[in-house]
């Protein structure tokens, strides 16, 4: 059962000019996904590939310019407002900088607890659900009065979890949540999100630039480049032969073999889109087609979809 | 000193104004000619402020406690700084993380490298263009001479970082210290970094101490590894054996923590790395390794010589 779906999306903006409006930016260009129930998607891409407006969109926190976003079956966006707020809760986000996520003058027990108060929980109901969350994300209770800035990353980020948790919600979406953890720590919090997202039931979108990151946690990945999607797979399939160029080349260049490699530029500037195929550039396959005609995004097997001419 | 050093840092302690306990200490390693040493640890282990001492270089309030920094034949902390001001950049380079921070928006990239070379090589003019270009075209910037007139804000990051490598080689240095060069790049432009700095090496004959949180980057890039911990060195190995067998615990452990193709469980180190000032008594692993027994609480294991030119800290190795 699909929980979250993006159809068609596309998303820009206007850049500030000097005395006259500046140039338009495309970030999303016709963006199709869907998050099943239970499901982990990953979404890995290059920076401006434009994986966090999507996870922005998929948070209802901006409206797509075109297309639709559809939460639990519903059209959001063409919803009365009271509606939205009803279904707001159930959409909760993990970010990459707990530090500037959660509010410096709060004590962590009101942090976690803040989403149970604003629904008119009891205060008993609230305090044990809090330090049972508590619990599960691996705080010890101690914690219960401290500050953000008196805890380690992890442990920031294990609140931030907790907080987004403690409301059973739906769908959280997880952007780059352990880019700035270190190794040991990232460990940690990676083993608590896939503990978690098996107690709870819930689905997670997970976005991050590290692949085998990515490939540890999700069961399908999404892969990004200048605003498309341009491979949509299971995470096995990554293991295998024929997928898309811009894939194969983000696997090429994790670091580890000294084995000689592509170069390959550059990603473009979102302001200089390539016409046709956006990955034409940098592609060694690249044939006068792919300069002229965007590949769509086609299935090769039940759930493995790319984009691109050569395949 | 064996043959071929380049570069020595002997029993290093770094101390902070108004502290009583060390920020880096004891540490202690040697770099050959023509070799890419690489130091990996997480945040805190003291592997920035170390790469910082190679130069030596401080941030304020930072002050070495003891031990020598031997260039050569020179020990860099007993020079004055002016005389260490003039032995950096002409020996030693040095590449961070950031090149926004590193280079002065408000001038040419092409005037930032010029400045170099006639600071270090007295070189002017026309002279100092043609060698600005011709150090542009070795570090893959497309285009070098129209490279020259653009400001640093007009470069990708990627374009930047090869900028500030060739800043750093002006100088024609014999050791580069490169601090986390790679790591605000995205992974494609990182894979074409890492191939630089393996060229540069080949060409030039230069030694490299590459700096890194990254065991994959590190893996790719050095030749020998050493693995810091809360300040120290804890093991240190060819980067053959460091990965195909550790012998220290951390090490191990973080390996075992690190995601790779294909890696179905991670294995968890529970805690984290101690800060300066609360490191334990005895090893400073011990109250997060698996394997410690009542000794380790006690004493301090010195590093030692397991194997050739493998060194490891730990009482059960």
């Amino acid at each position: 059962m699909t929980v979250l779906e993006l159809r068609e999306v596309s998303k820009s903006y206007r850049l500030r000019g000097f005395l006259r409006q500046g140039p338009e930016l495309q970030v999303l260009a016709g963006v199709s996904l869907s998050l099943r129930r239970h499901e982990i998607l990953g979404l890995v891409g290059e920076s401006g590939c434009g994986k966090s407006t999507l996870a922005r969109l998929a948070l209802a926190l901006e409206k797509p310019d075109q297309g639709e976003f559809l939460f639990l079956g519903q059209p959001y966006w063409r919803l009365p407002r009271r509606e939205r707020r009803n279904l707001r809760p159930r959409l909760q986000a993990v970010f990459q900088d707990p530090a500037a996520s959660l509010n410096p003058r709060m004590r962590i027990g009101d942090l976690i607890s803040e989403p149970l108060r604003l629904q008119g929980v009891s205060r008993e109901e609230t305090r044990d659900r809090t330090l049972k969350m508590m619990e599960m994300v691996g705080l010890p209770e101690e914690a219960l009065s401290r500050f953000p800035h008196q805890l380690s990353g992890g442990q920031r980020q294990r609140v931030a979890l907790a907080r987004a948790l403690i409301t059973h919600p739906e769908v959280v979406v997880l952007d780059e949540p352990t880019s700035a953890l270190d190794v040991s720590v990232q460990a940690q919090i990676l083993n608590l999100l896939l503990d978690l997202q098996h107690r709870f039931g819930v689905s997670y979108i997970f976005i991050s630039h590290d692949l085998p990151v990515v490939l540890y946690l999700a069961h399908r990945v999404a892969v990004m480049y200048l605003g498309e999607i341009v491979e949509m797979a299971p995470a096995a399939d990554l293991e295998k032969p024929g997928l898309h160029p811009y894939t194969e080349l983000l696997l090429a260049s994790i670091p580890g073999e000294r084995k000689k490699r592509p170069v390959a530029g550059e990603p473009p500037s979102l302001l200089r889109r390539p016409y046709g195929c956006v990955f034409h550039p940098r592609c060694p396959e690249a044939r006068p087609l792919c300069q002229r005609e965007k590949p769509p995004l086609r299935r090769v097997s039940r759930e493995h979809f790319i984009a691109c001419h050569r395949r | 000193m064996e043959g071929g050093t380049l570069l020595q840092v002997q029993d290093l302690v770094l101390g902070c104004r108004g502290r009583s306990y060390p920020l880096v200490g004891t540490v202690s390693f040697g770099l050959r000619a023509g070799e890419i040493f690489g130091l990996v640890g997480e945040s805190g282990c003291g592997k920035s402020l170390t790469g910082l001492a190679c130069l030596a270089l401080f941030p304020s309030g930072v002050k070495p406690l003891s031990g020598r920094v031997i260039f050569r034949d020179t020990d860099l902390l007993s020079l004055p700084e002016e005389k260490r001001r003039k032995f950096r950049g002409r020996h030693i380079g040095l590449i961070f993380q950031e090149p926004l921070n590193a280079l002065n928006p408000v001038f040419t990239v092409g005037h930032q490298v010029e400045e170099v070379l006639e600071l270090h090589r007295g070189l002017s003019g026309e002279k100092a263009r043609r060698e600005t270009v011709r150090l542009f075209s070795e570090v893959g910037l497309p285009d070098p001479e129209l490279r020259l007139r653009n400001y640093p804000h007009e470069l990708s990051g990627g374009m930047r970082q090869r900028v500030m490598i060739a800043m750093a080689l002006a100088g024609d240095p014999d050791l580069l210290v490169a601090d986390e060069p790679t790591t605000a790049l995205d992974v494609t432009v990182q894979a074409q970094i890492l191939e630089l700095f393996l060229e540069l090496r080949a060409r030039r004959g230069l030694s490299i101490l590459f700096i890194s949180h990254d065991l994959a980057v590190i893996r790719e890039v050095a030749d020998r590894v050493a693995v810091m911990y809360a300040g120290e060195i804890v093991e240190e190995a060819p980067r053959e054996e460091l990965f195909s067998s550790p012998l220290h615990p951390y090490t191990r452990a973080l390996l075992a923590a690190f995601p790779r193709l294909g890696t179905r469980k991670l294995e968890v180190l529970p805690g984290q790395v101690p800060p300066p000032g609360t490191w334990p008594r005895g090893c400073r692993f011990a109250p997060r390794c698996p394997e410690k027994i009542p000794l380790c609480a006690e004493k301090h294991p010195e590093l030692k010589e397991i194997r050739p030119h493998h060194r490891v800290r730990c009482l059960r190795v």
